[in-house]
């Protein structure tokens, strides 16, 4: 059975064709999804409760079980699927039905795509998977990162300016004012923020010298020393992307276009799996933004003692390793914007604008400069 | 009245326009209480943290000493009920809830007894005049429990064997028998 499957591959599907690299992006998109960013955001859907309610000295979540399996109330997530998926789905008679449907999906599609770019683990080396490798050793190397594009972080910026469609779209469609003001407000702060975010990045490419993100994870070394943040430009890069990834995901500080307490926001009118998505779609984002920071900044898959680790392990093991450190650093980041989102109130809309146009954009293009000098100094 | 409007200073200084060390100093703050808390929480010391929520049905905070609960009826040496059917309670009782029918107690000292013994826990008020009125120590509410929920309201009836079940013996002693107080603090 297993013989068949591989002599299929090898002369169907050989290394190094176009149908190899399809199908591999394919299951590796598909690993990455279903088997960590899908979980981890359901997760995080009960971690934003349960931590939030840590840091203000509550309880939290903590009931749902099934029988005597509790785990702390970690099965609230799937309680919360289930009600969602069997709640009225209710359509405003008003609203533009086609638009209505399609805005969720354009939320949460974007987010999903943009994970394609992500490297998530050393790569695994084909045919040669359970040898134990010396650097370099590997001509067929299986890079785990769905696209390999030159274009690289441009693409993921490209995407997330896409949601905006989704927002916007969905507080149009609704037909209501608090959705239409939720949606006008989360499109300004998107467009005001990815400017900046871009311009943080802008940096390190001029680091890096490449926007690719598996070769910035290659350029960067396995101690924390080597890491992209290393760096006076590498810091503020590091701190404005952060910012700015976090209005982008519409987070408090920068939740305006969802302020709970004034217009609850485009998605007021959403019930059900709809608003499900959007809220799923929010988890994501963090998760993205999060495998993103530590892609540039902070080394990707890369830990200390990784290269010893390497040339003493088999393959495939060295390269689990590496991926479960990678899903830590991600889910550590992703707690840590759950701590920032926990603790500072939000903003105003007007302060909002000024802190993104007038404060964080004049830095982060100053920072650029700063960053190609300190290219020079240190040549 | 006119309006007035207030000028609120905006804070000076690069230290505070830069937010970013009141960022940390607050996200310091957050992560102090974060860290304590779950951390007592994932051991089980959930006292030594700031977390006061009580999880009810499993966690139940003690109620005071005095604290008024569920009735019962306390025994004599011999078992029997104290309740001398004196008619002091459902006299006192402002909710009217206690139902009592006496009868002639078989022998001793002690005259009456209660055949009949009801209380109605759905009419109770939980004043506990009837404890203060009961001149036997027959009555009592300190139990500690509350009027458990029933299907039917006839449930809620509590009859003498219920009241009973939760009884035990009282060390006062009834009936004249020992020294008269008087003697005891001469004595």
């Amino acid at each position: 059975m297993l013989d068949s499957i591989f002599t299929f591959f090898a002369r169907h599907l050989p290394y190094g064709s176009a149908g190899f690299a399809a199908f591999s992006a394919l299951v590796k998109s598909a690993a990455l999804i279903l088997g960590f960013i899908m979980l981890l955001a359901g997760v995080l859907t009960w971690m934003e409760r349960r931590q939030s309610a840590m840091m203000q000295d509550r309880l939290g979540p903590n009931r749902a079980n099934i029988g005597r399996f509790k785990a702390w109330g970690l099965l609230h997530f799937v309680a919360d699927a289930v009600k969602m998926i069997f709640k009225e789905d209710f359509v405003p008679p008003q609203a533009n039905k086609l638009l209505f449907a399609l805005a969720p999906m354009l939320a949460l599609a974007p987010v999903l795509i943009a994970t394609a770019i992500i490297p998530f683990g050393a790569p695994l080396c084909y045919g040669r998977m359970t040898e134990v490798l010396a650097p370099g050793a590997c001509a067929m190397p299986i890079e785990l990162q769905a696209a390999r594009l030159d274009a690289g972080l441009l693409f993921y910026f490209a995407l997330a300016s896409l949601a905006i469609y989704g927002t916007a779209l969905a507080g149009w469609a609704s037909r209501n004012k608090w959705a239409l003001m939720g949606g006008m407000r989360a499109s300004s702060q998107m467009m005001s923020y990815e400017v900046t975010m871009g311009m943080a990045v802008m940096a390190m490419f001029v680091i890096y010298g490449t926007l690719e993100p598996g070769a910035m994870v290659n350029a960067q070394g396995d101690w924390p020393g080597q890491w992209g943040i290393v760096g006076v430009p590498q810091v503020i890069a590091f701190v404005l992307f952060l910012t700015a990834a976090i209005a982008e995901n519409k987070r408090t500080p920068f939740d305006i276009p969802e302020g709970e307490s004034e217009i609850v926001g485009y998605f007021v009118e959403y019930s059900g799996m709809r608003f499900g998505m959007f809220y799923l779609g929010e988890f994501i984002e963090i998760i993205t933004s999060s495998a993103i920071m530590i892609t540039v900044f902070f080394g990707g898959w890369r830990f200390p003692g990784a290269g010893h680790l390497a040339a003493s392990l088999p393959n495939w093991l060295f390269v689990g390793a590496s991926v479960v450190v990678w899903s830590l650093k991600v889910f550590l980041f992703c707690a840590f914007q759950l701590l920032i989102r926990w603790t500072l109130p939000r903003m105003r809309p007007d302060q909002l604008l000024r802190l993104g146009w007038q404060r964080l954009l004049p830095i982060s293009i100053a920072n650029v400069v700063l960053a190609a000098g300190w290219i020079l100094l240190r040549r | 009245m006119a309006t007035t409007v207030k000028t609120v200073a905006r804070p000076a200084g690069l230290r505070r326009k830069l937010y970013l060390i009141a960022i940390i100093e607050g996200m310091w703050v957050t992560f102090r209480h974060l860290m304590k808390n779950w951390i007592g929480n994932l051991f089980g010391q959930r006292q030594k943290t700031d977390i006061a929520t009580l999880s009810y049905p499993e966690e139940k905070k003690a109620y005071p000493e005095r604290s008024r609960g569920l009735h019962r009826l306390m025994k004599r040496e011999d078992g029997e009920v104290r309740c001398v059917a004196c008619m002091m309670c459902p006299t006192v009782c402002p909710a009217h809830c206690i139902t009592i029918v006496p009868e002639e107690a078989p022998s001793g000292s002690i005259e009456k007894r209660p055949r009949i013994f009801e209380i109605d826990e759905l009419r109770c008020v939980v004043c506990g005049l009837c404890v203060e009125a009961c001149p036997c120590d027959a009555i009592r509410m300190d139990t500690g429990i509350h009027a458990p929920p029933t299907l039917r309201r006839a449930d809620a009836i509590l009859d003498k064997e219920a009241l009973l079940a939760r009884g035990e013996k009282s060390i006062a002693t009834q009936g004249g028998v020992g020294p008269f107080w008087r003697e005891k603090v001469k004595a």
